[in-house]
């Protein structure tokens, strides 16, 4: 069990060593050696040892489990005030072609209160099942409730996969749901895709803050979990002619145990365009100088029907609130477009916003790392080429 | 007021870039630092403790070296530091860390508040803290960006939603997860310094805390890595220099035909 170097099939050629992000492995009288203090599994050596395939990783597992008593594609059906949430419908198109790949069920499974119709509507959109817990408690997102509802959902209908949005919510409770069930979860999927021969789900994720992409398995355990990132897949399109079942469950308020209690919800007013949600992002970073300057950002993004964002640097000078921030200690943003002003191009925020579909960059500095990303890189003062930009957009309109 | 802070030990990514001709990361001078969201977390222990009174131990799982990740926090202001490590835990995945800490948590006494970053800045997994709260079953409150009140039986907290924010109130003993909103963290005085230095790190493994051996390490971890790469970079398109309004009339037109706006 572990990481093994074959001696006969490295050749020293080092290039293992330089695949490691940790820095575990050295070449020791022309073989790989790998320090297992630092290892982490990661397998990024595997890939680089493809065509030698001197380096292996085995493992076997604690459970034993018969995978084959689990079926079907399970999703979250996220709801905020009763509404079901984008992310959802992504997660309903990308769980059916999952489930068509299987020859098996797409379960929609929804918490809230009062949604009958919604949760009827679920199946316009492709579940074949929607198991629908209904009660006035569930209204709102309660991490104790909807963890012990969704296991019992686990448990009685054992879906081989279960998908939720990487969401605040889904990030907050799925993980709950995984240590509760023993279930392998794999965070903030930007790919999803099943080995048809194995019958499992690849889930392919950023790490490193979007430097290294990983892809993960759990052959042993179920469900397998994952939570996705929004905007990545494309949202299920509504088809009336479909049918299926839908299950309501009444939920005997007096059985919940709530630990937590939510006090109240305070909208944030410049949150009014949610940037993880946004197909356009106009963001600012400390080119543009001032925080009144800012007013151009906002101008732009209006003008185009977009979001703000900011650089970590523009947040840091109290420009705009940290809601906006986009990269490693913000949010990962993927628009549809993404408009750069006066940010150089850290890592960190790049890391947070490189797989946007298109990328424009204004920045004064011709050298500035952001033009390696940038699918248009105008070499100008932000603060003169936004206002000239936003009146180009109105007068088109 | 016992107050436990998860913390992890990963690579000051700052310096992580991607060597243009190989494609692969350049790791050369990459040290080892505190995840940054832990430092939230520290730095959010510490001033509880020094409006409510208590302690604050910092715990991590790791190889021997990440003790100098204890030590930094015991500069900052956290009093003790334990390092839950043994050959036995490598190659564990998120659950199984979630179990192990969980388990060596259990042997620190009475604990009010754990506090967690949000996430670690080398995984960006953010499934470790939720983890830890479920296996030790106190209720668990994640993305807090503000501690507004704390008493011995409950903290009240602001949660970080996409759309604003929601007040909780949570009983103690319970786990919040911190936003880097949440403060600044102080820089180590040399007070600090020497204190760290000289800090005895307790380390914790599986002959002093009870671990079911088929819950931890690879054979304990649900997933595993089928394989890793490096994602194809993008490379910088068409990069045009002139006047502003040259520049803008063109950015106007890739925009049109991109056909996003509405």
């Amino acid at each position: 069990m572990g990481i093994q170097v074959s001696l006969e099939k490295c050749i020293g050629c080092s290039l293992c060593v330089r695949s490691c992000a940790l820095g575990a492995i050295t070449v020791v009288e022309k073989k790989a050696v790998i320090d297992t203090a630092k290892c982490n599994l990661c397998a990024a050596c595997l890939e680089a040892c493809k065509k030698y395939q001197a380096i292996t990783i085995t493992k076997d597992s604690s459970v034993k489990i018969d995978v084959n008593d689990w079926k079907g594609v399970a999703v979250f059906a996220e709801q905020h005030e009763g509404k079901v949430a984008g992310v959802s419908f992504e997660m309903l198109g990308e769980g059916r072609k999952l489930a068509d790949q299987l020859g098996e069920k797409l379960i929609a499974v929804l918490l809230g209160s009062g949604m009958e119709a919604a949760a009827g509507d679920l199946v316009k959109f492709g579940a074949d099942k929607v198991v629908y817990f209904d009660s006035p408690e569930l209204a709102r997102f309660r991490d104790d409730t909807y963890a012990a509802l969704m296991c019992e959902f686990v448990d009685a209908d054992k879906p081989a996969i279960l998908l939720a949005g990487a969401s605040a919510i889904g990030r907050s409770f799925i993980p709950k749901v995984a240590a509760r069930v023993w279930g392998g979860l794999t965070a903030d999927c930007t790919k999803l895709d099943i080995d048809t021969e194995k019958r499992l789900l690849l889930g392919t994720r950023p790490a490193f803050g979007g430097n290294l992409m990983a892809t993960i398995i759990a052959p042993h355990h179920r469900p397998q979990i994952a939570t996705v990132r929004h905007k990545v897949m494309k949202a299920a399109v509504r088809d009336d002619s479909r049918t299926g079942e839908v299950v309501v469950k009444k939920v005997d308020a007096g059985k919940i145990i709530e630990r937590t209690k939510i006090l109240d919800f305070v909208k944030e007013v410049e949150s009014t365009v949610n940037i993880t949600e946004a197909d356009i992002i106009v963001s600012g970073g400390r080119g543009m100088g001032k925080a009144e300057n800012f007013s151009y950002i906002r101008d732009l993004a209006e003008a185009l029907g977009g979001a703000v964002g900011a650089s970590r640097a523009a947040v840091d000078a109290g420009w705009i609130p940290y809601s906006h921030q986009v990269g490693q200690t913000g949010k990962t943003v993927c628009p549809k477009l993404y408009i750069a002003c006066g940010i150089s191009g850290s890592v960190q925020h790049m890391a947070g916003m490189q797989s946007s579909d298109f990328i424009i960059a204004i920045n004064k500095d011709p050298a500035a790392d952001i033009f390696q990303i940038a699918n248009l890189g105008l070499v100008g003062d932000a603060l003169q080429v936004l206002p000239e930009l936003t009146k180009a957009f109105k007068e088109r309109k | 007021m016992n107050i436990v802070v998860c913390i992890k030990q990963v690579p000051g990514t700052t310096q992580v870039k991607i060597n243009p001709e190989t494609g692969t990361l350049i790791r050369d001078g990459v040290e080892a630092v505190v995840n940054p969201f832990d430092e939230y977390a520290i730095e959010e222990a510490v001033r509880i403790k020094e409006r409510v009174g208590g302690t604050v131990k910092v715990i991590t799982m790791g190889p021997p070296q990440a003790d100098a990740a204890l030590r930094s926090a015991i500069s900052v202001g956290a009093d003790e530091g334990y390092l839950v490590s043994d050959r036995a835990f490598a190659g564990s995945d998120t659950w199984a860390t979630s179990y192990t800490l969980s388990s060596a948590i259990k042997t620190l006494g009475k604990v009010d508040l754990i506090i967690c970053g949000k996430q670690a800045i080398d995984g960006d997994t953010a499934q470790v803290g939720p983890g830890v709260a479920e296996m030790l079953d106190i209720p668990f409150v994640a993305w807090v960006r503000k501690v507004e009140e704390v008493t011995d039986a409950s903290i009240k907290v602001e949660r970080l939603m996409e759309e604003g924010y929601d007040v909780v109130e949570m009983p103690l003993p319970g786990l919040i997860t911190v936003v880097k909103e949440i403060n600044e963290p102080r820089i180590a005085g040399l007070k600090g310094k020497g204190r760290a230095k000289n800090a005895e790190i307790k380390k914790i493994d599986t002959t002093n805390m009870t671990v079911d051996p088929e819950r931890i390490g690879l054979k304990g971890s649900p997933t595993q890595v089928f394989r890793s790469f490096v994602p194809e970079r993008k490379s910088g398109g068409e990069k045009i220099s002139g006047e502003a309004a040259e520049l803008a009339q063109k950015a106007a037109s890739v925009i049109q035909n991109l056909g996003v706006v509405k």
